[in-house]
């Protein structure tokens, strides 16, 4: 019996958006293929919504690898219990992720499940003559790249935000494999986790993102970015320039070297549109750019654009969507 | 302590990428290559521990690839310039980089037998964006693996590093060997100085042939990105129009 795996992968207890992303990317496979989905999770303990949650987003089964060792989260030790399961099972087809857990195992398994990988694709893989296709984002979002393999077994990672979940109830059944990390496996040990103090949704996954450039002239003028991202549920960012004055902290810097987004609605704040900036946010849904130089090149890439003062056309925006939620807040 | 600094040979970050008439391949004409901007984090902070301790760091640079046609294509020029930031040796593996699978089954031959310390990645290379050589390399060579590294310091044999994860960063301790691969933070930029350049010319820089290994992954085509069309200019009287349009398509 044959499936497509995909690790369900537990975040602070939680299944978050790139676990359901991935199990609804797995679930269209799947469905094209007449294979089961099997959810796996690794951990110390099963979130107590597992069976629900990997239940709406349709896996057929749910493969739990329990050990106390398995907190806190170790590359190679997760990556070794998949791998074993891979192999045991004969399993074929497997979903990672592509989150910062997803990218520090997905090669690990490569290797040791003696599989192939495609990194990042944006959908649904397809059959073509032998093997697959899947289609993915190369040259920092300056081009699409098919890729192709007839190897199995093959590994895909899912870019984030590439699909929308979608629910597809069902009741899994449930089993359980077992599973020890060795010591080499362990050798690289977390000490602890330090958060960004912010009750904010993280840039990565965020669906809406409001970033702000130079055109801002100066750290203290970042209220009007924080009350348009306050009042959208946004995250904010910046552009590297800022984050390398000391006007933003680096963790908000999106672009090149930044952090990479591609968010359902972008809202560029006095940000020109450097090519190295748009490498890291051009493959966001819908951009609206706001800018009072008509000929910054951000509008190239625009779904919107308002030629003005950030200082008069933020506020007015803050103030017409508190308005517009207002009156539909019913 | 020895250091392998493995780097890819990519398209300048301000380059227009065009595809072939047939979506096969890059169009290379009149396009400069660099070192990929996150394998400079890594050759600068091998840079600064050679610094610190010049008689028992030793840092190998590598990449695997082949001479391009011009100048502005050249591997061997892009090390050069890493060997200038005050390195000991260059590798070239002569071969074009057929795949991730390709590149880390050479990068890990490479280093199979030659008790490396350190081996140091970018996170990603800017062209094809995939993060799987660094892994790969990790578990072929049976090493411990830190994606996303924002700082290594070594004392004892033991590294102290962090790195990137969702909102946040990890506090991670590791026994040395290990392979890591470098996000923004990791050291600041490097430019190489004139007595660096000077001695670059004539630091080794070792060409040596491939292993033989059949990729796993080939790539179809290329694609542009869609052309996009005009943006929709929104007068500042036209705001509540473009809130209620947003909202219409469901994006707020």
């Amino acid at each position: 019996m044959s499936a497509i795996a995909v690790w369900a992968e537990v975040s602070e207890g939680r299944y978050k958006k790139p676990t359901l992303e991935a199990l609804t990317l797995t679930r269209q496979w799947a469905d094209s293929l007449g294979l089961p989905v099997w959810a796996v999770v690794i951990g110390k303990e099963l979130p107590t919504d597992s069976q629900q949650v990997l239940g709406d987003y349709g896996a057929d089964r749910l493969i739990s690898i329990l050990d106390p060792q398995l907190e806190p989260f170790v590359n190679s030790a997760y990556a070794r219990a998949l791998s074993e399961l891979i192999q045991q099972k004969a399993i074929r087809y497997i979903v990672i992720p592509q989150s910062y857990n997803g990218r520090a195992v997905a090669p690990l398994v490569a290797i040791w499940a003696d599989a192939a990988l495609f990194s990042g694709i944006i959908g649904v893989p397809e059959k073509e003559g032998e093997g697959f296709k899947a289609r993915r984002i190369a040259y920092s979002n300056k081009g699409f790249e098919w890729v192709y393999t007839a190897h199995l077994p093959l590994i895909v990672t899912l870019k984030a935000n590439a699909i929308v979940p979608a629910k597809n109830s069902r009741t899994p059944e449930q089993e359980s494999f077992s599973f020890s990390p060795k010591a080499e496996d362990l050798r690289l040990k977390p000490i602890r986790v330090e958060k960004i103090a912010t009750d904010k949704v993280p840039l990565t996954e965020a669906e809406i993102v409001v970033s702000g450039g130079r055109g801002l002239k100066g750290p203290e003028n970042w209220k009007i970015i924080e009350e348009l991202a306050q009042v959208l549920g946004a995250a904010t960012a910046c552009s590297k320039p800022v984050a390398d004055i000391g006007w933003r902290p680096h963790h908000e810097h999106v672009g090149q070297t930044g952090i990479q987004i591609s968010p359902n609605l972008y809202v560029a704040i006095g940000i020109s549109g450097a090519i190295q900036h748009l490498a890291g946010v051009a493959s966001s849904k819908n951009i609206l750019v706001i800018n009072n130089d008509a000929e910054a090149p951000f509008f190239k890439v625009a779904d919107y654009g308002i030629i003005g003062d950030a200082f008069e056309v933020v506020p007015r925006l803050t103030e017409a969507i508190r308005k517009y939620k207002a009156q539909h807040s019913h | 302590m020895k250091v392998l600094c493995c780097v890819s040979h990519v398209p300048d970050t301000t380059t227009r990428i065009q595809f072939t008439p047939d979506g096969a391949a890059l169009d290379r004409t009149g396009v400069t290559f660099i070192i990929n901007p996150y394998d400079d984090f890594v050759l600068a902070r091998a840079a600064e521990l050679k610094e610190k301790s010049p008689t028992t760091v030793q840092v190998t640079v590598l990449c695997v690839g082949k001479n391009g046609a011009s100048s502005a294509d050249s591997v061997d020029g892009n090390l050069r310039k890493a060997l200038a930031l005050g390195l000991d040796e260059a590798v070239r593996i002569d071969a074009e980089a057929k795949d991730a699978y390709y590149v880390a089954r050479q990068i890990a031959a490479y280093a199979e037998g030659k008790n490396y310390d350190l081996i140091m990645f970018g996170k990603e290379s800017i062209d094809y964006n995939g993060s799987q050589v660094p892994g790969m390399v990790a578990a072929l060579l049976g090493l411990p693996f830190i994606s996303y590294a924002t700082s290594i310091t070594i004392e004892n044999g033991k590294a102290h590093l962090t790195r990137e994860i969702t909102g946040g960063k990890e506090v991670l301790e590791c026994p040395l060997p290990l392979v890591l691969s470098a996000q923004k933070g990791l050291a600041e930029w490097r430019i190489p100085n004139v007595r660096g350049i000077m001695q670059a010319k004539t630091k080794p820089l070792h060409v040596l042939p491939p292993v033989e290994i059949l990729p796993r992954v080939r790539t179809l085509k290329h694609e542009p990105p869609p052309p996009k069309g005009a943006f929709k200019k929104i007068e500042l009287d036209q705001i509540d129009q473009l809130v209620e349009e947003l909202a219409n398509k469901g994006l707020i």
